[in-house]
């Protein structure tokens, strides 16, 4: 007979069903936090390399302008690369260009809703699935430092939206050819697909819902923002599948105009 | 019934091996069983079968056998799920199907727990709050309006939620400080409730139900029988409206320079009452007062006396008779838009519970 009692019962607590399994469950419970936790991490070192790359971010010829390094506000940028100026002047080696930005872009995955569950799951196992206890010893949750940070997340969602302007902005100066004159190329939908991606993202997003909306007590007060907070709330449903669509849009988009940018091969264009 | 279906569920009346977990208290461990399952049934129904055949003494709690009570509430395949609502079909006929009581509460046998925590928790929920000036019979709200928290509504609380949710089925000391994911969304619920006159719900899920414990890993949502939404619509909205006092930044800088914008210390937000199950230290262990933490010590001190269920109690006031010395009929016929109240004009609601009488099973003991 098993003597144990389900983890942790705890002195003086009244004793649980006696059942020694971590888990139960037949299923194969590990393959999502194994691939999410995969994917997690390559976009963390793929980003970090190139946020420190510091080269082939910018395609003079058609303003491809990778979303990592938007906006480029520094004279250390390549020429070009600067749409908004260069109010910060000269970087040193160590400073990333995109520094204004990426830490908005990567604070507003971090606490978002969304990576929240993903990341908990898969990079902290807290839990790794449902039902599947937990290997750590203590649990707070998110209501002391450093976590709480996590409730931010509106803030972040603030900053991202001028963000995501900003990369609307880029795309538009992407519509161009070598001779300065209209132009399309393959490299151009791939961005423009990308904007899809983070617009998608962006205002699917758990904040963006509670401020269209969602903190209203009465709804038929506001007729205009309930309208808000019904689209945003359709949106919401996908949260998770533009999230991680978003993720790969970022990552492809950057790597097609590293490519590009580098010479590994050429873009293919349409018009111009 | 098509053949692929029933070859889905086995053929009919084959024999399946369960597993279940059988003990109490003192011990258990899981037993195994070849029973015979037929087509188109559920696991509580080979439980029933178990019970008028080989394991007559197998504890389990259920009642109404239509996912509608929550009573069935077990782990299937270490998954908790309604038995009366997990059907056999879902599962492939070599498969060895275990059955396991809900591992976060105390066991009592078999595959009963004592579920009370939730009722405790349930207990220092602060109920409806009736709004100033308006009387019961004359409350209005726009459908618009209260879609939101019908949702939570739905809740039959079969507390898979609750014993799935890493916070306290994981780390046992959490249960004083936490409550649960069904007690958030009847948070959400009320918070989000038109006519509520409660404006401290937050401040209360934040401090006294532990909100913060949650880390929004959606097992809650998961396993939720009736698809509420509970991460999505009630916790993380509440969550935003904790953000909203809480974590602002601005705000946050305002209140440390100038030390203001404190949560006020009311009845549900004092420091010294953590929202709690009875700790150990408090009373024999298993023992109940059925008073949760009701955070007023003479009402606790009261309520652990026992009550005086033959006491006189005032009797309510006799309803408005129309001129003809009768109740009028309709609204049509009445000075008011709405129906009379049955129990009296100047009763109004939530009742005070020292004015409620009935026969407790137990009285006599007292």
């Amino acid at each position: 007979m098993t003597s144990t009692a389900t983890r942790p019962g705890g002195p003086g607590a009244r004793p649980r069903a006696a059942i020694a399994a971590r888990t139960l469950r037949t299923d194969r419970w590990w393959v999502q936090p194994v691939g999410i936790a995969a994917i997690l991490l390559f976009f963390i070192v793929y980003s970090t390399i190139r946020v420190f790359m510091a080269k082939w971010y910018y395609v003079e010829d058609y303003h491809y302008l990778t979303p990592l390094y938007s906006p480029c506000l520094t004279d250390s940028c390549v020429p070009g690369s600067s749409h908004f100026g260069t109010p910060f002047g000269e970087f040193p080696f160590f400073l990333p260009l995109g520094i204004v930005a990426f830490p908005i872009v990567a604070g507003f995955r971090v606490t978002c809703y969304y990576y929240r569950k993903a990341g908990y799951r898969s990079l902290w196992a807290s839990p790794p699935a449902c039902a599947v206890t937990e290997p750590h010893q203590k649990y707070t949750g998110e209501t002391r430092f450093p976590l709480f940070v996590m409730n931010w997340h509106r803030y972040f969602f603030y900053l991202a939206f001028v963000v995501l302007l900003i990369n609307i902005y880029d795309a538009f100066l992407a519509f161009r050819g070598p001779d300065g004159a209209f132009g399309v190329g393959l490299g151009t939908l791939i961005i423009l697909v990308n904007i899809v991606a983070l617009a998608g993202y962006t205002l699917s997003c758990h904040a963006c819902r509670h401020v269209m909306g969602g903190r209203l007590k009465h709804f038929s007060r506001n007729p205009v923002r309930y309208r808000f907070w019904t689209l945003v709330s359709k949106l919401n449903v996908r949260h998770g599948t533009f999230a991680m669509v978003s993720l790969f849009t970022v990552l492809f988009t950057d790597f097609y105009i590293m490519a590009v940018s580098a010479g590994w091969f050429t873009d293919l264009r349409f018009i111009n | 019934m098509g053949t692929e279906k029933s070859q889905a569920a086995g053929a009919p009346a084959t024999k399946r091996q369960f597993r279940i977990w059988r003990g109490d208290e003192t011990g258990g461990d899981l037993k195994e069983y070849l029973v015979e399952v037929k087509e188109g049934e559920v696991v509580l129904d080979i439980i029933h079968r178990l019970q008028s055949t080989e394991a007559p003494d197998l504890a389990c709690r259920w009642n109404c056998k239509a996912g509608k009570c929550g009573s069935c509430s077990v782990e299937i395949n270490g998954k908790p799920k309604l038995a009366c609502m997990t059907r056999m079909s879902t599962f492939t006929a070599d498969e060895t199907i275990s059955v396991t009581p809900l591992r976060t509460f105390p066991i009592v046998r078999d595959l009963v727990t004592d579920v009370s925590f939730n009722y405790e928790k349930a207990r220092e929920t602060p109920a409806f709050a009736p709004p100033p000036g308006v009387t019961p019979g004359d409350y209005r709200m726009q459908q618009v309006d209260v879609e939101r928290s019908q949702e939570f509504r739905k809740c039959i609380e079969c507390f898979l939620c609750q014993t799935v949710c890493h916070v306290i089925r994981d780390h046992e000391e959490n249960k004083p400080a936490f409550a649960g994911p069904r007690y958030f969304i009847r948070a959400a619920e009320l918070d989000m409730h038109p006519l509520d006159a409660r404006d401290d719900r937050k401040e209360y899920a934040q401090a006294e139900q532990g909100l913060g414990y949650c880390n929004i890993t959606k097992c809650c949502t998961e396993v939720c029988p009736e698809h509420i939404k509970i991460t999505d619509n009630g916790i993380i909205p509440m969550k935003e409206r904790v953000v909203d006092r809480k974590y602002d930044p601005l705000v946050w800088l305002g209140n440390k320079i100038f030390r203001r914008g404190q949560v006020p210390q009311t009845s549900v937000t004092s420091e010294h009452s953590p929202g709690a199950v009875r700790t150990p230290a408090a009373g024999p262990p298993g023992f109940h007062s059925h008073a949760g933490a009701s955070h007023d010590p003479e009402a606790e001190a009261q309520a652990q006396a026992g009550v005086n269920w033959h006491r006189e109690v005032p009797k309510p006031t006799a309803p408005t008779l129309d001129e003809t010395g009768k109740l009028p009929l309709t609204e049509l016929t009445f000075d008011r838009p709405a129906a009379p109240s049955p129990f009296g004009e100047d009763v109004s609601f939530p009742l005070p519970p020292e004015h409620l009488n009935y026969a407790h099973p137990e009285q006599d003991k007292h």
